[in-house]
């Protein structure tokens, strides 16, 4: 088969094609490390690319695939994953100078777990430092570009795995959500990303940012994709407390889910002024389409949101602070050769290794949490944040989804909200509260903008119910599938 | 809520942080804005509401300490900034 045919497929067809021996995991992976090595200058997606050690890879496993050792669905098939889970022998910076330099001894469960598959890790994708950010601009590594182009950012903080999978340059990614990261990309470069359910995915040999917010999840071009890749990595760890036993998604009832008689939910201030008049025609155009197909559709108050963003900033930064508290420059990370005292080494070695928005990030948590502000703050969060359950609780009772967009806008154009945090973290508006309460959501393409810019709904399910937000995907997959959003990329690669 | 030169001492002190002067008073116009922000918060009735950690209400979770781990020594030692061939050094911690 040759690389355009190869680039072309999604993970799920190519798994079949290396199956059926009409193409092998070495010449499938030969084929994306080329696409890579030719376009990756301009995107900037991979922090690190595995070139012989990937071709390495694929050859053991197309003999693993031949013995019949390897039956699964995507064995054989290259992925991405993002620079924050923990690979065995393989650089994870977390997109941090911090982190420069440091190798992990063992593998992040959801990475021993895509390995067991036989997929083929391509590298390691660039993101905002420590996941911090909603750009991809924080990276230290320098900025990922959307493939969208027009000067556009891909996204954050997973912007590398989207914008890999959107260029092609990987036919699947790994991203991580902490409250947007996998959802929001999705939506600036126009390819579809799940968040999990908190506990579904193990996040043990995940760099820890918000523990009681962070996830991982698949990052596709096809919703069939994406739930497979759900089904590989998710299930109970002894070594992630918080992880849950869960049943794995049902492919087939996925391509069978009936709209008819579903109810969604449209909270007003989704929809509300702030929202650019694009997104919102886009997704309501969509919202139109499951009505006509047999959905009934309601719109309902959710006065809550207007407190989502104090909220999540609360309680993310009080988790940075504690979590990042780790790095000291003693047992991993950056440390300058030329200090001879303890807490100069600690100070210099934090100073030096972070960039500006982990400073800011932990100043704010050590903030809230400090003595005599903790109940004002950290504490009021916490109630804020009960109540934000209970208003989704209450959603989940009349609906079978929630529906509204991913972000306020498609993708900003480059350096229009590094200047100004508290602008970039308004727009986080739409998936923060998903998080928070720790539900599954998914960000499908639906539409563009007037400068052909791709546009995200977001689809919201109730705890551990993937299959119907999937169905719900699969489905619009299907009625749109003459204009097939997921399938255009940028520059007609 | 006004974000002093004291409260920014006592963060980087927190912290284990040292800001340069251009990023301190950057850091103290940032913060003032995002806390001024943040301040919303107070606006929300939360009188009698319990504060909720864990959405789904577990508590502990418990699992036999087994060891499942190789040998890993060589390559934890070898992410250290500072060591010897046997151990990770660091600096002088008392005289």
């Amino acid at each position: 088969m040759d690389s355009k045919e190869i680039l072309k497929l999604t993970a799920l067809e190519l798994g079949k094609a290396i199956k059926e021996k009409k193409t092998t995991s070495k010449e499938a992976t030969k084929a994306y490390l080329d696409a890579i090595a030719s376009l990756d200058g301009k995107y900037n997606s991979y922090i690190t690319v595995r070139a012989e050690d990937a071709l390495k890879d694929a050859e053991a496993i197309d003999e693993k695939i031949a013995s019949g050792e390897l039956k699964g669905g995507f064995a054989g098939v290259p992925v991405a994953v993002k620079d924050n889970m923990c690979t065995d022998g393989i650089l994870t910076t977390c997109g941090s100078k911090m982190l420069g330099n440091f190798i992990p001894p063992y593998d992040a469960t959801a990475v021993r777990k895509i390995k067991e598959e036989g997929m083929v890790i391509l590298g390691k994708t660039n993101m905002d430092e420590f996941a911090m950010g909603s750009t991809t601009e924080t990276s230290f590594f320098g900025p990922t570009v959307n493939p969208w182009g027009d000067n556009r950012v891909p996204g954050g903080s997973s912007g590398g795995s989207a914008a890999s999978v959107a260029a092609r340059l990987a036919p699947i990614s790994l991203g991580s959500d902490t409250g947007g990261s996998i959802r929001q990309p999705a939506s600036f470069c126009g390819i579809t990303g799940l968040k999990p359910t908190y506990g579904k995915v193990s996040r043990y040999g995940l760099v820890a940012f918000g523990s009681s917010l962070d996830q991982i999840g698949p990052m596709g071009r096809d919703v069939l994709d994406v739930a497979y890749m759900l089904n590989v990595i998710s299930g109970e760890d002894p070594k992630d407390q918080s992880s849950a036993d869960a049943p794995k998604l049902d492919l087939e009832a996925i391509k069978n889910f009936d709209l008819n008689g579903k109810t969604i939910g449209l909270p007003d201030q989704y929809f509300a002024e702030g929202m650019d008049e694009d997104v919102r025609n886009a997704v309501m155009e969509a919202v139109k389409l499951f009505e006509s197909n047999g959905a009934k559709v309601e719109t309902f108050p959710m006065p809550i949101m207007d407190y989502a963003i104090p909220t999540y900033y609360i309680i993310c930064c009080a988790e940075a602070c504690s979590n990042l508290s780790r790095y000291d420059g003693i047992k991993y990370g950056y440390a300058p050769d030329d200090v001879e005292d303890l807490m100069e080494l600690y100070i210099r070695s934090r100073s030096e290794g972070f960039g500006m928005e982990v400073k800011r990030r932990i100043m704010l948590g050590n903030f809230v949490l400090s003595s005599g502000y903790y109940d004002a703050y950290y504490n009021k969060a916490l109630q804020a944040k009960a109540l934000i359950k209970k208003a989704f609780d209450e959603a989940f009772e009349k609906y079978d989804v929630v529906i509204g967009p991913v972000a306020p806008t498609a993708a900003l154009k480059a350096g229009e909200s590094l200047s100004d945090p508290l602008k970039m973290y308004l727009g986080d508006i739409c998936t923060v509260l998903i998080n928070i309460v720790g539900v599954p959501a998914i960000s499908v393409p639906c539409g563009f903008t007037s400068q052909n810019l791709p546009v995200g709904m977001q689809i919201i399910g109730k705890h551990f119910d993937e299959q119907t937000i999937l169905g719900f995907t699969y489905a619009f997959q299907k009625l749109t599938a003459d204009k097939a959003y997921e399938q255009q990329t940028a520059e007609g690669i | 809520m006004e974000i002093t030169e004291e409260l920014i001492d006592y963060l980087q002190k927190l912290g284990r942080i040292r800001l340069s002067e251009e990023d301190r008073q950057k850091t103290m116009k940032d913060l003032g804005s995002i806390m001024g922000y943040i301040d919303k918060l107070n606006e929300l009735d939360t009188t009698g509401v319990e504060p909720l950690s864990h959405v789904f209400g577990r508590t502990n979770v418990v699992r036999e300490d087994e060891v499942t781990n190789g040998d890993m020594r060589d390559k934890i030692i070898g992410n250290a900034a500072r060591k010897s061939e046997e151990t990770i050094l660091v600096p002088r911690t008392f005289d």
